[in-house]
């Protein structure tokens, strides 16, 4: 089935299979392999993307749901070679190791904070509840969360929702 | 489309269920009607009839929707227990109703509040309580050729006194136990029209009846709060599976009365 969609803000048509899952689509008939598979059924969060603004599991999506959707993955968080300020306070933290959870986490976090900027430590740690890392303890991850919420506090007064 | 396929196809609502279901190949339906893009499923109403949430409403519009917090104070209490961020932005409650699991908050939410739940089949529209819903676990009363469209929850008193408890092993997972229950405070400081729902520790929700009447036309003292803890604890016909026993479950349901009790009284205070 064909489908267009907007992805990191490229309109994108692509031919799919009606029972292809959206994270397989993104890898395999997209390349944008920075989506990690991990669980493929909807507990470890790896496969994180944003939908229509929205933190969702691409796993438990089909691709054919997606048709005419606005779609964020990790690919698009940076701005060239410049990374985003989540991204920067993910690596000034050590916030990875292994790296394979990192795509959902940035994704997930990048949500959050751009519809709530001034989330608490508790609420940003209640949210990754939906992502496993099995290296990091989180703790870098959570300190890394609070570093970047200025940026987010920053755009969202100069352009608000 | 449901008639056409003879039982066939499987509705596709939020997909955070069927689709690790299907992933698992536990379920390879022929053919998948996705639902997503039915309009008049989503939304919530209120008015003084009480509130209506269209089945295809997510557990984030639910979260995100104010007024739920005195309309429907249970429903928005329980929907932070239920899995994840990313797993409410697209969840539905009315997927999770159908799904009935027993294990879910909501089909227990929606038996203690004496919602009804609104269905479209060939035979045109029903309304059945939310008690004679479920059948057993993943079973509902609905036939192949219906839909579940709404969920109806009846007015809610500023002053009714409610709680919500439940236990997990982690945030976010299934609870072993959990219960969601209101009672109003009559006159004479007495309880009246206790609900106690039970959720997880037993095939499907249901209340807890004995522990209710021992609350009604009592004063709610520690006395009485462990009386109705000891009788919910019996009353609770939960089996032993792989996350816990039956004893332990007995036992956790009347911890989590007594818990739920003393949250809804220090409400009172508060009113």
């Amino acid at each position: 089935m064909n489908i267009t969609l907007s992805i990191n803000g490229a309109r994108i048509e692509v031919d799919v299979p009606p029972r292809m899952t959206l994270c397989d689509a993104l890898r395999q008939k997209l390349q944008l392999t920075g989506t990690h598979i991990g669980c493929e059924h909807g507990v470890c969060g790896a496969c994180t993307i944003i939908v229509n603004g929205r933190a969702v599991r691409s796993c438990l999506m089909l691709a054919v749901q997606a048709s005419g959707a606005t779609i964020t993955t990790v690919e698009g968080l940076a701005h060239g070679d410049d990374l985003s300020p989540l991204q920067a306070a993910f690596r000034r933290h050590h916030a990875l190791q292994c790296g394979f959870c990192t795509p959902g986490m940035l994704t997930t976090l990048h949500a959050l904070l751009t519809e709530e900027p001034y989330a608490s430590e508790e609420r940003i740690r209640d949210v990754i509840t939906g992502n496993l890392c099995r290296c990091t303890g989180y703790i870098p991850i959570v300190e890394a969360a609070l570093d970047a919420r200025e940026a987010y506090q920053r755009s969202r007064e100069s352009a608000p929702l | 489309m449901l008639m056409e396929a003879d039982g066939e196809a499987k509705l596709l609502a939020g997909g955070q269920t069927l689709l690790p279901v299907m992933a698992f190949r536990l379920a390879a339906p022929a053919i998948l009607i996705d639902l997503s893009g039915v309009q008049e499923l989503k939304g919530i109403s209120i008015d003084d009839t009480g509130v209506r949430i269209g089945a295809m409403t997510t557990w984030r519009d639910i979260e995100d929707d104010q007024r739920l917090r005195t309309a429907a104070p249970l429903v928005s209490a329980a929907i932070e227990h239920i899995a994840h961020y990313q797993i409410r932005n697209r969840g539905t409650i009315g997927g999770s109703l159908s799904h009935a699991d027993p294990a879910a908050e909501m089909p227990g939410v929606v038996v203690a509040c004496d919602a009804c739940l609104e269905i479209v089949g060939s035979n045109g529209m029903r309304s059945v309580p939310a008690n004679e819903f479920f059948l057993g676990p993943l079973t509902t009363c609905l036939s192949a050729d219906e839909v579940l469209t709404a969920v109806r929850f009846p007015p809610w008193p500023a002053t009714r006194l409610w709680a919500f408890e439940e236990f997990a092993q982690r945030r976010g997972d299934f609870a072993y136990a959990g219960i969601a229950l209101f009672h109003e405070t009559g006159a004479t400081g007495l309880v009246e029209n206790a609900h106690i729902g039970l959720i997880g520790a037993t095939s499907v929700p249901r209340r807890l009846g004995v522990a209710e009447a021992a609350l009604n036309g009592r004063r709610l003292d520690g006395e009485t709060i462990a009386a109705a803890a000891q009788l919910a604890s019996s009353e609770a016909d939960a089996e032993d599976d792989i996350h816990a026993s039956a004893a332990y479950r007995k036992a956790l349901v009347g911890t989590l009365l007594e818990r739920a009790l003393k949250a809804a009284a220090e409400r009172a205070e508060a009113l």
